[in-house]
């Protein structure tokens, strides 16, 4: 296990208000890790920092074997280099069918002239059907992405970001609005992932962050309070204050 | 393994299909005499007008940015072309006054000849700079699509760069047009000021030639511009590219995420239209005859988004409906065409009148019909509709939305 995204020392401020406060974290490659924390702790934030959408005031972001500064570049670099992001609210192309949207995410050349003479390979339209039976859309490859109702729409987004076979994951609240039998679903598919890849998961659900189990990272105001198994981090008396005890 | 572009999108077909029969019977007519030569030019023009709102379809309805300046890329094309006609053509004038002369011309007589002609409406007979190409075709034939698409490359860049979106983006392209029509309207300009560039429709070497003939190979050219613009854009809009410039118009952040740089699609898109947009006006202004400053007011790239509006954006026919139900509406009303209503008391001319309703159709139809005339094809090919609203999960005892309300 080597480092596969290093963090130091990061802060952010809006405005004068502190949304992260010196945040340092380190991501191994494989390593499953769930991030956990109450509203507002910045966990979002923390996201936006690394996939290049919010510059940070001052910290080091490292990445890869050759520890790239990430810092500056821009969020389609970031994202070529390999570093994968679900949004908390489902963001897929609602007008688009739901083979488009895997289609546009599937790892490949991202330039305009390479896509515009692209011609969809048989090998491409496996990889999309393995996808889309993991996700468990397999029937609904021709839909139009808005018909699906929100729990597809999550795991369409999961799916894509499957589809763009990054090292890391960055997938903040894959579970929210999902029936149990769903969640299990959820957690078999990013323990999977966790198998070859980093993934960083946030979620509130307790029990969907046991069923990850995994080493967990808690935020607090922008910080973190507390790190280890979820036993550990459940014991831990400043958890319990900030989070747990509410 | 990629099914041809007709057989995915089957409107190309029945769109060429509808521009050959039209194009045959306007050719039927006009052979037999039933249409007038400068119906048939109005005619050639309308579809013309129907390319660059194809383009501007692309622009807006495809990749999502609202430009307001690709009129003024349509007229910088027909300045292009009509610098060379109207210095050929006034070649051939100055040719043959000059020959009555004892002596023989020099070149630099013939060339003083021609920028005397040319520029004495502005009080000055140098060519300025900008005409250097203007006596040879092979020369001044690119620019008609070369100076276009640099200028939207420079402000695209520029502006795409520094992620100007949405509305912004529109005021400055008017900004962009605004600039260069008052430029133009400037006599040191080197393109005559207000008088602009006059007697386009003589095509130099056709003289025998009546425009009645030459009406029609223009709107035969101007056909064939339409159809193979429609189908270029047809192929850029499906496929890998459609896809990813349909995902930059409805969030662009989300496809920077999937590793796409934005800016560089915006600016391809930007580019390309505004080069067929030149295009467009290339073939345009000879059967107009006549291009001045006026042309290219920010006006006129308003127009050309009402248009694209009426007729429905996101699907290229409807732009072409658009442009040309408009336009050619637009020349009935204002031509006299349209009877004056008497209200007793008041009497509408159309002339005065015209330019109100199209703004209330066009606030009618963003209100009422959103997707425009070409909506109504969807009543034969019902398209799905992509927005739902209902339960979160797909299973039963998912989340209904109120509960999942933050
Ligand atoms: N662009 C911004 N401008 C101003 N304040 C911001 C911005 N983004 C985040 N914040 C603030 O930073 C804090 C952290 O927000 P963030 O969204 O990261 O929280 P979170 O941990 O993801 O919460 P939740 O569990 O509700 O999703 C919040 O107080 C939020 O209001
Ligand atoms: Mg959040």
């Amino acid at each position: 296990m080597t480092a596969l995204l290093e963090v130091s020392g990061v802060s952010v401020s809006f405005d004068g208000f502190r949304a992260i406060n010196n945040l340092s974290l380190t991501i191994a490659e494989p390593e499953l890790r769930a991030v956990i924390g109450p509203n507002g702790a910045g966990k979002t934030t923390f996201m936006d920092i690394i996939t290049g959408k919010t510059r940070p005031d001052s910290g080091r972001i490292l990445w890869g074997e050759k520890s790239v500064s990430l810092i500056g570049m821009s969020e389609s670099a970031i994202a070529r280099i390999g570093i994968g992001r679900k949004f908390q609210r489902p963001t897929v192309f609602q007008t688009q069918t739901v083979r488009d949207n895997l289609a546009m995410a599937l790892k490949g050349r991202r330039g305009p002239r390479e896509v515009l003479f692209h011609r969809a390979t048989a090998d491409e339209a496996a990889r999309i059907n393995a996808i889309s039976a993991e996700i468990g859309l397999a029937d609904s490859l021709p839909r139009i992405a808005g018909e699906l109702s929100h729990g597809q729409k999550q795991w369409l987004e999961i799916g894509m970001l499957l589809a763009q076979d990054p090292r890391l994951l960055l997938v903040d609240e894959p579970a929210a609005g999902m029936t149990p039998a769903e969640r299990a679903h959820t957690t078999d598919i990013l323990r999977r992932a966790a198998r070859t890849r980093a993934v960083i998961v946030v979620e509130h659900d307790m029990d969907f962050v046991r069923r990850l189990d995994c080493r967990v990272t808690v935020l607090h105001e922008g910080a973190v309070l507390a790190e280890g198994s979820l036993d550990h981090v459940t014991r831990n008396r400043d958890v319990i204050d900030v989070y747990l005890g509410r | 393994m990629r099914r041809s572009l007709v057989a995915t999108h089957p409107s190309v077909l029945w769109f060429l299909l509808a521009l050959a029969l039209v194009t045959l019977g306007v050719t039927g007519l006009a052979e037999a005499g039933l249409i007038s030569t400068s119906f048939v030019k109005t005619l050639g023009k309308t579809l013309c007008l129907a390319l660059v709102a194809v383009a501007m379809d692309v622009v807006w309805g495809y990749c999502g940015i609202l430009s307001l300046g690709h009129l003024a890329f349509f007229g910088i094309g027909g300045y292009a072309i009509g610098m060379w006609l109207m210095y050929v053509r006034t070649e051939e004038i100055v040719a043959v006054s000059l020959a009555a002369e004892a002596l023989p011309p020099t070149p630099q007589e013939i060339r003083d000849a021609i920028g005397t002609q040319i520029f004495g409406v502005v009080g000055s007979s140098d060519f300025p700079w900008i005409w250097s190409f203007a006596d040879r075709a092979w020369l001044q034939f690119p620019m008609i699509v070369i100076v276009p698409g640099l200028l939207a490359l420079v402000f695209g860049w520029l502006a795409f760069r520094s992620r100007v979106t949405g509305v912004y983006l529109s005021i400055l392209t008017q900004a962009m047009t605004l600039a260069l029509s008052l430029h133009l309207f400037q006599n040191d300009s080197g393109l005559r000021g207000n008088n602009g560039l006059s007697g386009l429709q003589n095509i130099p070497g056709l003289d025998g030639i009546g425009q009645d003939r030459i009406s029609i190979w223009f709107f035969w050219a101007s056909a064939a511009a339409l159809a193979a613009g429609y189908v270029f854009f047809a192929w850029i809009v499906s496929g890998r590219m459609g896809s990813v410039i349909r995902a930059i118009r409805d969030d662009e952040a989300r496809v920077r995420f999937l590793g796409y740089h934005v800016e560089s699609y915006k600016l391809f898109v930007f580019t390309v239209t505004a080069m067929v947009a030149g295009l467009a006006g290339a073939l345009y202004f000879p059967q107009a005859g006549i291009i001045n400053p006026a042309e290219v007011a920010p006006i006129a790239s308003v127009y050309l988004a009402v248009w694209v509006a009426i007729g429905g954006r996101g699907r290229l026919y409807g732009a072409v409906i658009g442009a040309v139900f408009v336009s050619l509406l637009s020349s009935w009303f204002t031509g006299g065409g349209a009877p004056s209503v008497s209200l007793g008391v008041y009497t509408i001319h159309w002339t005065e009148w015209w330019l109100v309703l199209l703004g209330l159709s066009f606030v009618a139809v963003t209100l009422f019909a959103p997707k425009g005339i070409g909506g109504l094809f969807d009543r034969i090919a019902p398209r799905p509709v992509a927005d739902r609203q209902g339960d979160y999960g797909p299973d039963a005892g998912a989340w209904r939305r109120e509960e999942g309300e933050p």
